[in-house]
């Protein structure tokens, strides 16, 4: 965390995919525009760059920031799900870390909780740790890993003009949904949240009443 | 609420129900064991309960996490190997401040049939503390149920990681019908 990264341009990585459509999408804005549709949502994310976009898109107590625990932000975002019926809850995290905890996807899918979506915002890449090619870019399809667990709702997005449309499936259509908008590779400027889980968590649940018990 | 006297009943898993209920506890995330038969058949009979099935144990850490972030009161049971799937997991909980609650049965630990067991079996108490892990291990089957409801209570009413880590001796080695 103490250098930054190197510029890259999408144009720079030459492993580009081949077969993962245009990854012009830009994430900052993009999550703005997308959160902007959130209503009552509770948002959820995976560590690093979501984490960052999320809090960019502006900051309230019903935002759940991650800084560990990869693989995660699926099962936790199930467990409010679970326990929070009349509030839609999104799980927003990135190709590594859903990855990471791809078998999350099968409990979602057992559990079937209505109002849980999850956006998977995939640069197929490992953004925070270098750049490292993910298993996205290559062969892994995460919307046909999504239905193959059983979750029937996915939407694939490449187009930075259809964040209203994603919006409208993530925090509308009946869960569970599940979504990947093909993002590009970018340098985004730190925005870092509190880093003091407690604070994090005792914030939301004072969001929800549940605090002072 | 205060811990409970000795076992009257004819199972541990009937105590641990009791204790379970008496605290409201509604969700129990699981990779089943053997030695849990009898509590996860009790747990999915019961229309109050939720038992959520996972694929990995790490899971159940965020899913116990995000019950209480959203008010519900959620503990994991697992097998003694399941430990080690949730070390760095554990952050999560501990990140956040909380509760997270753990069954395990051990393997590994008393008159072990399979040997591919005994080298996390061994070390489930030791890599528990060294995270940060609270654990009660009992090895007497009438005190299981107070053993669990004092570590239940630890752990919600400080919103810390407790685990009951129950013996084989009182589960018994497995055999697979060889000596």
């Amino acid at each position: 965390m103490t250098k930054a990264p190197e510029k890259t341009t999408r144009s720079q990585v030459k492993d580009a995919p081949k077969n993962a459509g245009p990854n012009q999408i830009d994430r900052r804005s993009f999550v703005k525009d997308l959160l902007q549709h959130r209503g009552s949502g509770l948002v959820v994310t995976g560590l690093g760059s979501p984490t960052w976009d999320l809090f960019a898109s502006g900051d309230q107590p019903e935002n759940l920031y991650s800084w560990g625990g990869m693989g995660l932000s699926v099962s936790t975002a199930l467990g409010i799900a679970l326990a929070q019926p009349d509030r839609r809850v999104l799980a927003l995290t990135g190709d590594g870390e859903m990855m990471m905890g791809i078998g999350s996807l099968g409990v979602v899918a057992d559990q079937a909780p209505g109002n849980l979506g999850i956006l998977v915002l995939d640069n197929e890449r490992f953004a925070e740790t270098g750049r490292q090619k993910g298993l996205s870019s290559g062969r892994a399809d995460l919307c046909a890993i999504a239905r193959g667990f059983g979750i029937a709702e996915t939407m694939l997005v490449t187009e930075q003009g259809k964040s209203a449309d994603l919006a409208k499936f993530l925090f509308t259509t009946k869960g569970p949904v599940f979504a990947v908008a093909k993002i590009a590779v970018t340098e985004d400027p730190w925005k870092l949240p509190e880093k003091d889980g407690a604070a994090i968590s005792l914030r939301f649940r004072q969001a929800l009443g549940l605090e002072p018990r | 609420m205060a811990t409970t006297a000795i076992s009257t009943t004819a199972h541990w898993s009937d105590d641990v129900f009791r204790e379970m209920k008496a605290r409201d506890i509604k969700t129990v995330c699981t990779i089943p064991d053997g030695g849990l038969t009898l509590l996860l058949k009790k747990i999915e009979a019961d229309k109050g309960m939720r038992l959520v099935t996972l694929t990995t144990e790490e899971e159940g850490m965020g899913v116990v996490a995000g019950q209480w972030l959203g008010g519900t009161k959620a503990m994991i049971a697992m097998q003694s190997s399941g430990v080690g799937n949730c070390i760095n997991a554990l952050g999560l909980p501990t990140s956040f401040r909380t509760p997270c609650l753990m069954l395990v049965t051990m393997r590994g630990q008393w008159g072990e049939f399979n040997p591919w067991q005994n080298q996390m079996g061994q070390a489930v108490r030791p890599t528990l503390e060294a995270v940060g892990v609270k654990c009660f291990a009992v090895d007497k089957p009438d005190e299981i149920g107070e053993t669990f409801a004092a570590a239940a209570d630890m752990a919600f009413n400080g919103k810390l990681s407790a685990a009951v880590l129950v013996s084989q001796r009182v589960i018994g080695a497995k055999g697979f019908g060889q000596k």
